[in-house]
């Protein structure tokens, strides 16, 4: 039987011990994926409405529906941080715990995949429990409508193995004890500059942000997320956003796997 | 369970069911122990690691080293002498920078992941998943390797009640004691029924009493024909377990041999410690030197130390050279740890 089989079976075991942990710790996972979403449109999408302080663009579209693909990208995009940067860099950092892992028998970059695919299966079931909520709690309707079913299936794929990609290199750069300052410096800028709240086409009146942003993966997210479920808002091609978030996953996930094996070889 | 069944053809094992036998082919070692009997598990030859950086570090210089099959192999030497750095090579996790090494015949830099099919691993540290319990610890081991669930099962239930671990299956591996986390690791590192064990400082930081009960675990493994390499710079840990020993350190092998050779090596059954306090005697070691019966005379650290086969009649002879600055003497019997204060120095290791 060849060596495949076998890095196969390695492989599945790696995947099996996540799952079992992350089903052990479902409460968990599940309160820090819904309650920003949760909380957001609670407040912006029902409370202000009621309040009569709705926003609404130029297009006519509820802010429900403007919002609704950028808080999935959110919450796709928060498990890489969530589900792979923060606890590799303790298991890398501070426990070691990872060493038992990394003598499985199979390639050591297959280990740092397996991150990113267990990150990116997160992702996927952080999407689905989020949709519901944005899509009932908004006071105003959501009008989602989906043209493609290939693209919407590219595109939330795609985003969740970039983000599983950004999970892995943020992890095996950033030393546990800068941990809060990266939620500080790169994924504050990154929610906030990732086109979640606004369309990437409404920054034309700030041209260079609007240049500046196109380095942030969560951009592609947020726009393949509005090109793939709601198209009547302004969003970007869907072969810019599924090209870009293809680039992201390869370049980060380059970039991931070579800072894993960095870390753990030496 | 006794530790009999461990490496005995076994028809719950892996290898045994039709599937197994398929996929691990001649890779299992129930299949390759025989064959290889007469070859050496471990192959060093020039083994060279230089780490880079601003002031490059030659951690390894060179080492040839062979251990067979069955032997309690012990790598001694002080801090920084490059033990866990051979070892890391070994294990697949430092790659060379020259030379090459043999897992079981298998290059450990060409095929690693095959390698390390072969091999256990303790580290020096604890590493053992913080996520899981005792039992899943072993079990997630052994699926890693291939194994099924229920085969995985059995073998984690096996390696518990071997260990003596079974009341613990449930806990949190947080919550273990040092002894326990070291019995953990053992059992998980031979889950997966690997040729050879390295264990990389395995005492340090352990009671006395979880110290003896690891020797016994560590000699059980020895009897069921698995072969132990291991790290430490206790040398009564190396004197009571190994078969043969190597002491390395500035990154080169100083001498490698049984205990007992190593001891003779030192030329001298006993070491007499002359404790002269700070007065310095220029005449003294000529003087001393020159009786007969004495082998060698080394400066110690607030005196003189005396290699000799016998005291007879020369005690009092030294005493009467030393003179009026003696404050005390002490004589023992040569051990490996004056082979290796001989060798290393006496100067302090960072």
């Amino acid at each position: 039987m060849s060596d495949l089989v076998l890095y196969a079976r390695a492989f599945w075991g790696l995947l099996i011990r996540d799952t079992v942990v992350l089903r052990r710790e479902f409460i968990a996972f599940a309160v820090r994926t819904v309650m920003n979403p949760l909380m957001f449109v609670f407040v912006f999408t029902y409370l202000f409405p009621k309040m009569g302080q709705a926003f609404q663009n130029s297009h006519g579209t509820s802010f429900g529906t403007l919002i609704l693909p950028g808080l999935i990208a959110v919450a796709i995009f928060v498990q890489g941080i969530m589900g792979v940067a923060l606890p590799l860099s303790f298991e890398i950092g501070v426990s070691r715990e990872i060493e038992d892992r990394v003598m499985s028998p199979l390639p050591v970059s297959l280990v740092a995949i397996e991150k990113i695919v267990f990150s990116a299966l997160q992702s996927l079931v952080a999407a689905l429990v989020v949709f519901p909520l944005i899509f009932f709690i908004p006071a105003t309707p959501v009008e989602v409508h989906v043209d493609s079913w290939l693209v919407l299936i590219a595109s939330v794929l795609l985003a969740s193995l970039a983000s599983g990609a950004v999970g892995l290199t943020i992890g095996t750069i950033v030393k546990p004890q800068h941990i809060t300052l990266m939620f500080g410096i790169v994924v504050v800028p990154i929610t906030f500059f990732g086109c979640v709240y606004y369309p990437w086409a409404a920054l034309h009146v700030i041209p260079w942000l609007q240049m500046l942003v196109l380095i942030n993966p969560l951009v592609y997210m947020s726009e393949g997320l509005r090109t793939a479920l709601t198209p009547g808002t302004p969003h970007m091609p869907a072969w810019a956003t599924l090209g870009a978030l293809f680039l992201c996953v390869v370049l980060l996930g380059y970039t991931g796997v070579r800072g894993f094996l960095n870390r753990v070889l030496s | 369970m006794q530790l009999g069944v461990l490496f005995a053809p076994d028809p719950d094992c892996i290898c045994y069911t039709r599937k197994s036998r398929e996929l691990f082919g001649q890779n299992c070692m129930h299949h390759t122990a025989t064959q290889q009997t007469q070859q050496d598990i471990v192959s060093i030859r020039g083994l060279t690691k230089r780490y880079a950086g601003k002031v490059p570090v030659d951690a390894v210089r060179g080492i040839d080293l062979s251990v067979e099959r069955g032997e309690l192999f012990g790598l001694l030497g002080p801090n920084g002498a490059g033990k866990s750095t051979t070892i890391g090579v070994c294990t697949t996790r430092t790659l060379p920078t020259a030379g090459t090494v043999t897992i079981a015949g298998l290059d450990v830099v060409r095929t690693p992941a095959m390698a390390r099919r072969r091999m256990g691993v303790v580290p020096q540290y604890n590493t053992l998943d913080r996520q899981c319990t005792v039992w899943e610890n072993i079990y997630f081991h052994c699926r890693y390797f291939g194994y099924t669930s229920t085969t995985a099962n059995r073998r984690a239930q096996e390696l518990l009640e071997m260990f003596r671990l079974s009341e613990r299956a449930k806990s949190p591996v947080r919550e273990l004691s040092g002894g326990l986390a070291q019995r953990v690791q053992i059992a998980r590192a031979i889950a997966h029924q690997p040729e050879i064990l390295f264990l990389d400082e395995p005492s340090a930081g352990l009671d006395p009493q979880s110290r003896l009960a690891l020797w016994d675990s560590i000699r059980q493994l020895i009897r069921q024909g698995i072969t132990v390499v291991l790290t430490t710079h206790y040398m009564e840990e190396a004197d009571a377990l190994c078969n043969r020993v190597a002491i390395i350190d500035h990154g080169v092998i100083l001498i490698s041999g049984t205990p007992e050779e190593l001891k003779r090596s030192v030329g001298a059954q006993k070491v007499i410690h002359l404790h002269l306090g700070s007065e310095n005697n220029p005449q003294l070691q000529p003087r001393l030197t020159a009786l007969a019966g004495i082998k060698a005379v080394e400066p110690g650290k607030d005196g003189v130390r005396i290699f000799v086969d016998s005291l007879d009649g020369l005690l009092p002879k030294i005493i009467e050279i030393a003179g009026p600055h003696l404050k005390d003497v002490s004589i023992a019997e040569t051990t490996l740890e004056t082979v290796f204060i001989k060798l290393t120095g006496r100067d302090l290791r960072e």
